[in-house]
């Protein structure tokens, strides 16, 4: 037995020591540029930005996005997280929320610790407000000065102190110009008799709303019960033409030519005009939502991970890894050496790139409302989504309840009186 | 035959964690406001959303009543036949739920769209196109596909079970084919069509993809409206659990109730 135990404390030691080996191996990393050039990618563009300072040190990064969100497990594109791993030694543990509230529900209830999230805007004001985001040493991300200045003190972050733009995007009618024999120019067509039963509709009250509010001439983020009431009746008006509330389904629906106009993000109307040529997508004339997604450290992260975080938030803001990630999305970046990088289309596309003074005087971006208006916006839409049911419903299957119940009873005491006969 | 009650201890273990424990949850987070203060405030808004429940138990109960009426005729078939085509018949019956249920409901979204493999069909010998999907037929539909096995599987395996020479003998005492339904199969069917209705009744009232997928947003069931409490922008765990908790009161009442009704059926034997 003894000599069983003292051959596994050999081993074990053996097995360490060769361990030690080979991360001192490790430790001669390959230089930045070979490593950069394997991947394709061209030294010159990348700052002088030290990854290699965690190198060898077994660090895991927990990094949570956005599904198909980052240029990852193509294989004609940058993979962007072994790029990282191959630059830094740092193992990125990658995983994918659905939405804001399932990312924030997450971390609120402390089942996931996550070193980097990417919420949206309105969700990083509530973020801040409720101390959930760390603030950002931006001594360990110098790439910020690749961020164009628009996006800089955005509204959802005034200081900027703790978020670095990832991708951007404003809200578009898309439509089948097979079916569509106009020129769309405004929200007013989703209302449109004509295409009764053609029209998709956000899936979310925010988006929902955000598109009467947009119509009406209201801020996105108004508060004002009457605002919110018209625009609640104005959707209700919708109802009866549209063909269904959809959020990615609208792929299938669009390109499969199931529906005729629908809102939705651009990034996403560029995704979908690739896959089907007769759609089009247009910015109404009315002004629509500009939304940011922006990286994040959040409180409850590892602290040991912060500068590590804060190197792949330096990392993210490269120019080419900017590049690849907005290539694969299809959504818009804000980094400016990365806009130059685009091919001339997509850099004179106005939907997707719009100059600053469009931005400023046509969009407003989504911040965090105050807890009373966001619950009455829910009201307001879990009304509109589900009371097209009969008032009767409720009483009738009451009634039929209560005689079963009976009836039920009834049959058990007879039986019995028989019985006991 | 000593010490059996060991053996039920990994199963009570499982059924303390993983039932017990995050029901109590559900009724603490139910009960409580996002302070943690005690509130009943949760159940009166449930108020608000009965409507939408009691849509989801009509949905559901339809459902049922076809998965009923569609499987127990296809249970007593395959119950029937020879052992060889019964084992056949069950495999391909089981097929179909190897495959994923976000996928099958997918294959039905593609299958009833507008611009979908049916109404192509239908438009080549003239027809349509109807409107087949994001209503609440639609989803009716999806909830009878998905969850048809789980109604024949017990029926079948019940119905296997009832000695053939009881049919014959309620034959050659000279009852029809209605009364031998009515009078033999239905009540020694019975705990199949208990289980089966259990089967299906309990995924079908609580689902949120199918009417999703299927009913376009324009049906939402309780389904969805809980679990946009959790993973939508209203996000309220707290009213979320109030209505989880509601609808299994609901569920458990409607159950027991047809349980007795059952265990009244299967007497005559």
């Amino acid at each position: 037995m003894k000599r069983f135990l003292s051959i596994i404390i050999i081993a074990a030691l053996a097995l360490s020591l060769a361990g030690c080996g080979s991360s001192a191996a490790d430790e001669k990393r390959v230089p930045t540029e070979e490593i950069l050039e394997s991947f394709g990618l061209d030294p010159e563009l990348f700052s002088d930005y030290d990854y290699g300072m965690f190198y060898g040190q077994e660090i895991t990064l927990n990094v949570a996005n956005w599904g198909e969100y980052m240029s990852i497990n193509d294989d004609e594109m940058t993979d962007v997280n072994k790029l990282f791993e191959a630059l830094t030694g740092v193992e990125v543990n990658y995983k994918t929320y659905a939405s804001n509230e399932t990312m924030y529900s997450k971390l609120l209830s402390g089942g996931a610790t996550y070193d980097i999230v990417i919420p949206s805007d309105y969700m990083i004001s509530k973020m801040i407000k409720e101390n959930m985001l760390e603030k950002l040493d931006f001594d360990n991300i110098p790439n910020i000065k690749n961020i164009m200045p628009s996006f800089l003190n955005p509204q959802y972050d005034p200081t900027n102190e703790y978020s670095v733009p990832y991708l951007w995007g404003m809200v578009c009618i898309i439509y089948n110009t097979t079916m569509v024999d106009e020129e769309i120019d405004s929200w007013a067509s989703l209302w449109d008799e004509k295409y009764a039963g053609n029209i998709l509709m956000f899936n979310n009250p925010r988006d929902a709303f955000g598109i009467a509010q947009a119509y009406l001439g209201y801020s996105l983020n108004t508060e004002d019960k009457g605002e919110l009431d018209r625009c609640s009746s104005l959707l209700r008006d919708q109802k009866e033409i549209v063909q269904g509330y959809v959020m990615d389904e609208i792929f299938d629906k669009m390109e499969g030519g199931s529906a005729a106009i629908a809102p939705y993000y651009v990034g996403d109307a560029v995704t979908m005009c690739e896959d089907n040529p007769d759609l089009e997508f247009v910015i109404p004339k009315e002004g629509t939502n500009w939304f940011v997604d922006a990286v994040c450290i959040p409180t409850t992260s590892n602290p040991e991970n912060k500068e590590v975080a804060e190197m792949y938030i330096n990392f993210l803001c490269e120019p080419e890894i900017a590049l690849a990630n907005c290539d694969y999305v299809g959504y818009s970046t804000p980094v400016a050496e990365a806009y130059e990088l685009l091919d001339d289309d997509a850099k004179a596309d106005e939907r997707r790139y719009p100059s600053d003074e469009f931005l400023i005087e046509n969009t407003e971006v989504f911040v965090n409302m105050s807890d009373e208006a966001n619950a009455y916006m829910q009201e307001l839409w879990t009304q509109l989504k589900v009371d097209n049911s009969n008032v009767w419903f409720v009483p009738v299957f009451l009634v039929c309840l209560i005689a079963a119940t009976i009836f039920v009873n009834v049959r058990r005491a007879r039986k019995k009186k028989r019985d006991s006969f | 035959m000593k010490a059996p009650k060991a053996l039920a201890v990994p199963y009570v273990v499982w059924v303390l964690i993983f039932t017990v424990i995050p029901l109590g949850l559900v009724v603490g987070f139910a009960m409580t406001d996002p302070d943690g203060n005690l509130t009943l405030e949760n159940i009166f808004a449930m108020s608000d959303y009965m409507a939408v429940l009691f849509r989801s138990i009509l949905f559901a109960i339809i459902a049922t009543i076809i998965c009923l009426i569609i499987a127990f005729p296809a249970a007593y078939i395959i119950s029937r036949a020879s052992a060889i085509n019964q084992s056949t018949l069950v495999v391909l019956l089981m097929v179909p739920m190897w495959i994923n249920f976000l996928l099958r409901t997918y294959a039905w979204m593609t299958l009833l769209e507008q611009n979908g493999l049916i109404n192509k069909l239908l438009g080549l010998v003239g027809l349509g196109p109807y409107n087949l999907i994001n209503n609440s037929g639609a989803v009716i539909l999806g909830m009878v596909y998905n969850y048809l096995p789980f109604m024949i599987l017990p029926l079948y395996s019940v119905m296997v079970k009832i000695d053939h020479s009881i049919i014959e003998a309620a034959q050659d005492l000279g009852s029809n084919k209605a009364r031998l339904v009515r009078k033999v199969l239905l009540p020694l069917s019975m705990p199949g069509i208990s289980t089966g209705v259990i089967a299906v009744f309990v995924p079908s009232v609580s689902t949120f993809i199918i009417s999703r997928m299927l009913g376009g947003g324009t049906n939402d069931l309780i389904g969805d409206i809980i679990e946009m409490q959790f993973s939508g922008n209203s996000y309220n765990p707290h009213l979320g659990s109030a209505m989880a908790l509601v609808l299994m009161i609901i569920v458990i009442f409607m159950m027991s109730l047809f349980n007795q009704f059952g265990s009244e059926e299967d007497v005559p034997l």
